[in-house]
């Protein structure tokens, strides 16, 4: 019997979530929850580069069907996750780390990593359910109203189960109605205008590493290219593709007027992930190259962006960006990283962000050029905001104290790290890109959208399944 | 081995870049001592370099040499590349030359004067990341290569002018500085992604083609022509100063001394004339937008030179005046007479750097002089000023105090009614949010209600000349 490493790398963070779900001592539990998430990544890692192939094992059998699949997509999204829970757990340090859930973080890493590693509609259905349930419980826990966070997530569960149940490729009328369903739960689920307010909500009143950890994996673009986009007709996505634009330029204009800097990092987010729908629903291989492109940037750039944001919050409580705090001189290192990876996020060059950019910029400048422009102006936005950000927190003033604010060593470690694979998938963007560009041109093919030499999706092609599934899957 | 030279061009100024950022980054930064004698080394050696370059081509009368680095992004099915690639020709030569040899000297200017400054190594820093970029502005012969260097220049320009950060003021303005590089980086961006969307690639040979400069000729149609060229005029008048971003210049001189001279007065603010002297070549297929040119140049240059009249304190007025010779070459530009715009940049780059450096020892020069030749130095007198407020002169004399309204009309119907729209949609946010949670946020913003003047946005309030040092 074939050795189960894929499960593995998902089961491992649940059984530290078990484990930790007893009280314990806070220093010995982020021991345990640093210790099985580092696991999990060289896991993850050793998985990718050593390109192990996905079998079938003693746990698909149990449910009679092969429920792991990995593709060229979904398969760096695992060490991608992984990477941002074990540096998110490693620079959760102070006072920080009293008020954070480290078996929460550990049952999300594990329900995200599931979730990564399946396209059965019917699993990811349930795993998406379950995942909205811990950071209900730890806003309760905070004695938070929950009511906004309730309503937006009690109706994307509502759409993602009865858009998943009516999924039957047999019925058009049906179809339709459960793709506008699966749509409207993944515009709830990434945050689209209207449905951003609980994001926004969500930064206020959870810790904030939790808030970070639920959004950087951006589960709702995962569900839309798995099981939306194959079956979507042509003005379903441009209308998508629209509201995402909106929502773009949007959440980057008001990340510029912001004075709460978790409201500053949640519009920010917003934007990028986004423009990340922007481009899946382009459904062209460039464009589904560059969305992709930047949903690794997004996720390693932006997530140690609010991982930096963080790390001061644990120092000088809730950052108010209509101040300045003049931090450089206490944290010159923090202060570098908190900008190469507020311009990573932006596109800058040099960095992870910039190939991603332009990749998708073309690709919308393909499809219209004054779309294209909006991509333009919301990535312009967004670089003054990052920049506006840097001078609020970091100059301004000469900030006095009598306590040591210089990074601790497990801050070091995340901030060199993360450092490293910002430039050196700015400065070699090859490999990554191309396995992006194969992983859409893949995905175009088994959905039977590859497009016209006018750049726009087969209409034929409209309503169909995955070829490479089969309908008892479904 | 006049590629080994060119790759010493490229490699030492990252090699300072990379030694200083990488001890930074490990927390370990250098001696002062080790700090200079690493950027005067590679300075020289890039200077030498280049000079090498420059007596190869005189000697063999090859006018052009490409160091092509290959794809950074190679999509064949898609026919689309990143190409890295850096030429050397009479228009790069000269520029790169000139920005070693003035690096050099300002860079030993700086070691004295910010010498036991606490952001020494951020000077450094920020100096050798303006150096690569630079070099690579220069030497792009890509539109992507241009884009990088474009951008690291911008970065390091925003971050000097913010040196003295520990006082508000330099931060506003270096941020308001970094606003308008970034509306010129859309621009350049825009005309970058649509050149890659035209041809698949982004050599400047397809826009200009592929004779050595100035003799390329364009392959373009006059629509195309057009189009290209006004989004790089336009990144060319955010980085160049012309109007309406000329507001930028003054307050850019919050920065210390070495760095106003080097980025303001010398180098940066030529980049947007060096970028159209680039695509030169597709003037040639479009008469309006050579007449936009020319105009732009003139208004600026006509501009900048009331304004520099009128300015009280010596950096604003050189300032000003750097504007004004830029509005010049840009005309020079315009009216297609490029080598005397290439001459003319690099004569002023010189002139300035030399005036920027000696400004803050200026009543000391005068004292100097005055007692050399034992008497007072003859004073032009001041213009005469109509009483009568209305009148031309007075009208004019206003307007160049006020420095055109240029920045008050971007803060008036740009700034404000962006900031005081989406503070409103703030707003709205929030009452939605009370509405649905049924409680009173915990966090309350400090928003400026309508019609109050109390806007707290440093993209607004940003004084140009506050507190300069």
């Amino acid at each position: 019997m074939n050795v189960p490493w894929y499960e593995l790398v998902s089961l491992i963070p649940l059984i530290g979530a078990l484990l930790l779900w007893r009280p314990m001592e806070t220093g010995k539990a982020r021991f345990i929850c640093i210790l099985l998430a580092g696991i999990t990544l060289i896991l993850a890692i050793g998985l990718e580069l050593l390109a192990v192939p996905v079998n079938t094992t003693w746990i698909g059998l149990l449910f009679h069907q092969d429920l792991v699949h990995i593709d060229e997509f979904s398969r760096p999204l695992l060490p991608l996750t992984a990477l941002i829970y074990f540096s998110t757990l490693l620079a959760t340090v102070g006072h920080k780390a009293k008020n954070f859930s480290f078996s929460g973080a550990l049952l999300g890493e594990s329900l995200t990593l599931l979730t990564f590693s399946t396209d059965v509609l019917w699993l990811m259905v349930v795993l998406q359910c379950l995942s909205v349930i811990p950071i209900w419980f730890e806003l309760r826990s905070r004695g938070r109203s929950t009511r906004v966070y309730t309503i937006h997530q009690v109706l994307f569960v509502f759409c993602l189960v009865l858009g998943g149940w009516l999924h039957t490729p047999n019925s058009v009328p049906s179809m339709s109605l459960s793709v506008s369903l699966l749509t409207i739960a993944v515009l709830i689920r990434s945050g689209a205008f209207p449905f951003h307010v609980w994001r926004i909500d969500l930064f206020e009143k959870a810790t904030f590493g939790s808030a970070i950890l639920f959004v950087s994996p951006m589960m709702g673009a995962y569900i839309c290219l798995r099981w939306v986009l194959p079956s979507e007709p042509d003005w379903a996505l441009h209308a998508i593709s629209i509201l995402s634009l909106a929502t773009a330029v949007y959440a980057a204009s008001m990340a510029l007027v912001q004075n709460d800097g978790r409201r500053f990092y949640c519009y920010l987010f917003l934007s990028h992930a986004s423009l990340v729908l922007v481009g899946l629903e382009l459904a062209t291989p460039i464009g589904i190259a560059g969305a992709l492109s930047m949903w690794v940037s997004v996720g390693v750039a932006l997530t140690s962006f609010g991982i930096t944001m963080r790390c001061i919050e644990a120092r000088i409580g809730r950052i108010d960006l209509g101040n300045y705090y003049g931090l450089y001189n206490h944290m010159p290192t923090m202060a570098a990283f908190f900008l190469l990876t507020g311009l990573a996020s932006v596109g800058f060059p040099c960095t992870i962000g910039f190939v991603a950019g332009e990749l998708l910029t073309e690709s919308v400048i393909a499809y219209s050029p004054w779309i294209g422009c909006l991509v333009v102006l919301a990535t312009t936005l967004n670089g003054i905001a990052v920049m506006r950000a840097y001078f609020r927190v970091f100059t301004g003033t000469k900030h006095v104290t009598s306590i040591p604010m210089r990074s601790q060593p497990e801050e070091m470690f995340a901030i060199i790290a993360m450092t490293l694979i910002i430039l050196g998938g700015g400065l070699y963007p090859q490999p990554g890109v191309e396995s992006r560009y194969r992983a859409a041109v893949h995905l175009l093919e088994n959905y039977q959208r590859i497009p016209h030499p006018s750049g726009h999706a087969d209409p034929q092609a409209q309503h169909s399944i995955p070829a490479d599934r089969s309908a008892s899957e479904l | 081995m006049i590629d080994f030279l060119g790759y010493l061009v490229i490699g030492c100024p990252i090699l300072t870049l990379l030694v200083l950022s990488l001890t930074g980054l490990f927390q370990q930064p250098l001696p002062s001592i080790a700090v200079d004698r690493l950027t005067k080394t590679n300075v020289a050696i890039g200077l030498l370099a280049s000079i090498g370059i420059l007596i190869w081509m005189l000697w063999t009368g090859n006018r052009i040499r490409v160091l092509d680095l290959g794809n950074m992004v190679d999509i064949n099915e898609e026919h689309l590349h990143f190409h890295l690639e850096f030429i050397f020709d009479r228009l790069s030569v000269p520029m790169i030359l000139m920005s070693f040899v003035l690096i050099g000297v300002i860079g030993s200017f700086a070691n004295i004067y910010l010498q036991a400054d606490s952001g020494y190594h951020r000077f450094f820093l920020c100096f050798s990341v303006f150096l690569v970029g630079l070099i690579f502005a220069f030497l792009a012969g890509t539109i992507e290569t241009l884009f990088v260097g474009w951008e690291l220049v911008g970065l390091s320009s925003a971050l000097l002018i913010a040196y003295f950060h520990e006082r508000p003021a330099p931060v506003q303005n270096g941020l308001r500085v970094w606003a308008v590089y970034r509306v010129a980086d859309a621009a350049f961006l825009a005309a970058a992604i649509a050149m890659h969307h035209q041809y698949g690639q982004g050599e400047f040979a397809k826009m200009t083609g592929s004779g050595v400069w100035p003799e390329g000729v364009s392959t373009l149609d006059p629509w195309t022509s057009f189009l290209f060229g006004i989004l790089l005029l336009i990144a060319a008048a955010g980085k160049s100063g012309l109007i309406p971003f000329s507001g930028w210049l003054p307050r850019a001189m919050e920065g210390p001394t070495p760095s106003s001279a080097v980025f303001y007065g010398a180098l940066s603010i030529h980049l947007g004339a060096y970028l159209l002297l680039r695509i030169s070549p597709i003037f040639a297929e479009s008469i309006m937008l050579r007449v936009i040119v020319v105009l732009l140049g003139a208004s600026t240059a006509i501009v900048a030179a009331a304004i520099s009249r009128v300015q009280t304190d010596v950096k604003s007025a050189l300032a000003y005046s750097s504007v004004c010779q830029v509005g010049i070459i840009v005309m020079e530009i315009g009216f297609g007479w490029w080598y005397l715009a290439l001459i003319h940049m690099i004569g002023h780059a010189f002139l300035r750097s030399l005036q920027l450096l000696r400004a803050p020892t200026l009543l000391r020069d005068y004292r100097s002089l005055e007692n050399a030749i034992g008497g007072r130095l003859a004073h032009q007198p001041s213009p005469e000023i109509s009483a009568d407020a209305h009148s031309l002169s007075s009208r004019w004399y206003r307007f160049a105090l006020e420095r055109g309204y240029m920045d008050a009309m971007i803060d008036l119907y740009v700034v404000r009614p962006f900031c005081n729209l989406f503070h409103y949609f703030t707003r709205l946010e929030d009452r939605w949010m009370q509405f649905l949670s049924g409680e009173t946020p915990v966090i309350r913003e400090h928003y400026p209600t309508r019609g109050s003047n109390s806007v707290s946005d440093p993209v607004i309030t940003a004084s140009p000349g506050a507190n300069r040092q």
